[in-house]
């Protein structure tokens, strides 16, 4: 089909395009800061307290003969992970860092920095979310553009998108015009239930908090429990961002990356007709 | 070198050096003291936000015996090699008193049998230490709200400091000893306590014998073991780096709310 059939539709509201580069900015200073705290501790446990002894996860360096050796331990599993995870950086020059230096704000271990860029990034990616969400609501960003309606839900309907996308096969002319159901249901999984859950979680690490909303801190199951799902949390972010990034390239990276910065996205047209 | 591969190298090394840039200018803040200061901005918010959403008469939670951690892992110094602290770990703690001076009227030189005799509380609390790890165990103490009461603050009273025995990091100008402040309201909250018994049985040298802070509701650092002086002062600027604390003055929060 040729280039001049295709028309430019106004797809990203400016509040959307804002808010989501402003959260690509805090989601990957608060991932980078995070591992590095967590480096402070390369542990974790569920329910209240921990129990060193026993981390159901932890990330360590050992001495394995004469040499040390990055080790991941999950449950009853060990992982040589030297490089990447527990001793990492140049041959040579190796340290015993949970998370390689690459991966951490600051690129070297300590808690009080990674702190500081964590919390203000925090606070960044709160109210970012706050704006979203209010405007999303009041504007009918969320209600409109992201509820899936009972078409969408039907069982056809669904395994249909999960058919196409499955085969990389994406929708031209109007019904590139919204979501579909996958993206709709991705999309408000991530800022309904992911973030919140990121920033609740967070919360559940101060003491104080804590003792204002002990339901909150029980309904995770413990703080120790709490801190194991931000880090989960935090990892199907990390999940959901490497899929995202696949689908914008998949779907035509430099039309996907234009309707998030200008809101202008290039459709083709049905051949029923031009789109109203 | 297919077309492919040389744009997936090129795509390869184009993103390593904006992560590599990414990651300098992160490290430049981060050694500059105004870009610190910048981010620590943050803290401000931080604890205006805690101070308006939290109740701070609420009680941190009281768990079980059950609970208790068998394992509960002691941070920062766990036997200080201070003359002054070994002389009296040595007697046993005999010779120990414990000073409450400062913007009082009546300072207080109490013994530990003194510090028993006071109205007391007990309780099964979490430590959330900064490095994110927590432990339960149970403490008993003096209440210090009733004990700065006894001493009755002056007018000009703000913060209460807490003169450390244990010199936790070796430095020319002495502001290696341990040491820590926290406000009225910290001080005189119900399970705010002196502890000198830790899980039923005398607390232990490397939990911070002869007496320790609780301030539940706040982190481990704030906890202070091996007390010897209690202040209270108008400020804290006059006091080690100026910051309130021993990790405040080491880039950690001195409301160590989260």
């Amino acid at each position: 089909m040729a280039k001049s059939e295709t028309v430019l539709v106004y797809r990203h509201a400016a509040v959307t395009r804002l808010t989501h580069w402003i959260n690509v900015v805090a989601l990957t200073l608060l991932l980078m800061s995070g591992l590095n705290i967590f480096g402070a501790h390369p542990a974790l446990y569920w329910g209240q307290k921990a129990v060193f002894a026993k981390p159901w996860i932890s990330i360590g360096a050992e001495m394995k003969g004469d040499d040390m050796v990055g080790v991941t331990q999950i449950g009853s599993a060990k992982f040589n992970t030297t490089g990447v995870l527990g001793y990492s950086g140049k041959v040579g020059h190796r340290e015993p860092v949970a998370f390689p230096s690459w991966a951490t704000v600051p690129s070297f271990r300590d808690l009080a920095d990674s702190r500081h860029w964590h919390f203000f990034f925090a606070w960044l990616f709160v109210f970012n979310g706050l704006i979203y969400w209010l405007v999303g609501l009041i504007g009918g960003h969320i209600r409109k553009d992201l509820l899936p309606t009972r078409h969408d839900v039907a069982p056809r309907n669904v395994w249909h998108e999960v058919v196409t996308h499955a085969k990389l096969r994406f929708p031209k002319g109007e019904e590139a015009r919204r979501y579909n159901v996958l993206q709709k249901v991705t999309y408000l999984g991530v800022v309904l239930i992911l973030l919140p859950l990121m920033v609740l979680t967070g919360l559940c690490m101060s003491p104080g908090f804590n003792a204002a909303t002990t339901w909150l801190v029980d309904f995770f199951g413990g703080r120790q429990s709490a801190r194991t799902i931000h880090f989960l949390s935090a990892f199907t972010i990390v999940g959901f961002v490497l899929l995202h990034l696949f689908m914008v390239v998949a779907s035509g990276t430099w039309n996907n990356i234009r309707s998030m910065i200008t809101g202008r996205y290039a459709i083709v047209p049905d051949k029923t007709g031009e789109p109203t | 070198m297919t077309l492919s591969t040389h744009r997936r190298g090129w795509l390869r090394a184009g993103l390593a050096s904006v992560g590599a840039l990414v990651l300098g200018a992160c490290d430049k803040i981060t050694a500059d003291p105004k870009g610190v200061a910048f981010l620590q901005s943050a803290e401000g918010l931080t604890r205006r936000a805690q101070r308006l959403f939290v109740d701070r008469k609420a009680l941190a939670r009281e768990f079980t015996h059950a609970d208790i951690s068998p394992d509960f892992r002691p941070n920062g110094s766990i036997s200080p090699a201070d003359e002054d602290y070994v002389a009296l770990k040595t007697a046993g703690f005999a010779d120990y008193r414990l000073v409450i001076d400062g913007l009082v009227e009546k300072p207080l030189s109490l013994s530990l049998a003194d510090l028993r005799a006071q109205p007391s509380r007990t309780q099964i609390t979490r430590h959330d230490c900064v490095e994110g790890w927590s432990s339960i165990a149970k403490w008993t103490g003096a209440r210090l709200g009733p004990l700065l009461d006894q001493a009755g603050l002056k007018p000009t009273a703000r913060y209460i400091v807490f003169h450390c025995g244990d010199t936790l990091e070796e430095s020319l100008d002495g502001t290696g000893k341990y040491y820590e402040s926290i406000d009225l309201i910290d001080a005189h909250h119900p399970q705010t306590i002196l502890a000198y018994a830790m899980n039923d049985r005398v607390l232990p040298v490397a939990h911070g014998a002869p007496l320790r802070l609780r301030v539940e509701r706040q982190l481990g650092y704030k906890q202070a073991k091996y007390i010897m002086r209690i202040e209270v002062v108008e400020d804290y600027k006059h006091l080690g780096r100026g910051n309130g604390g021993f990790w405040e003055d080491r880039g950690y929060e001195w409301y160590a709310g989260i």
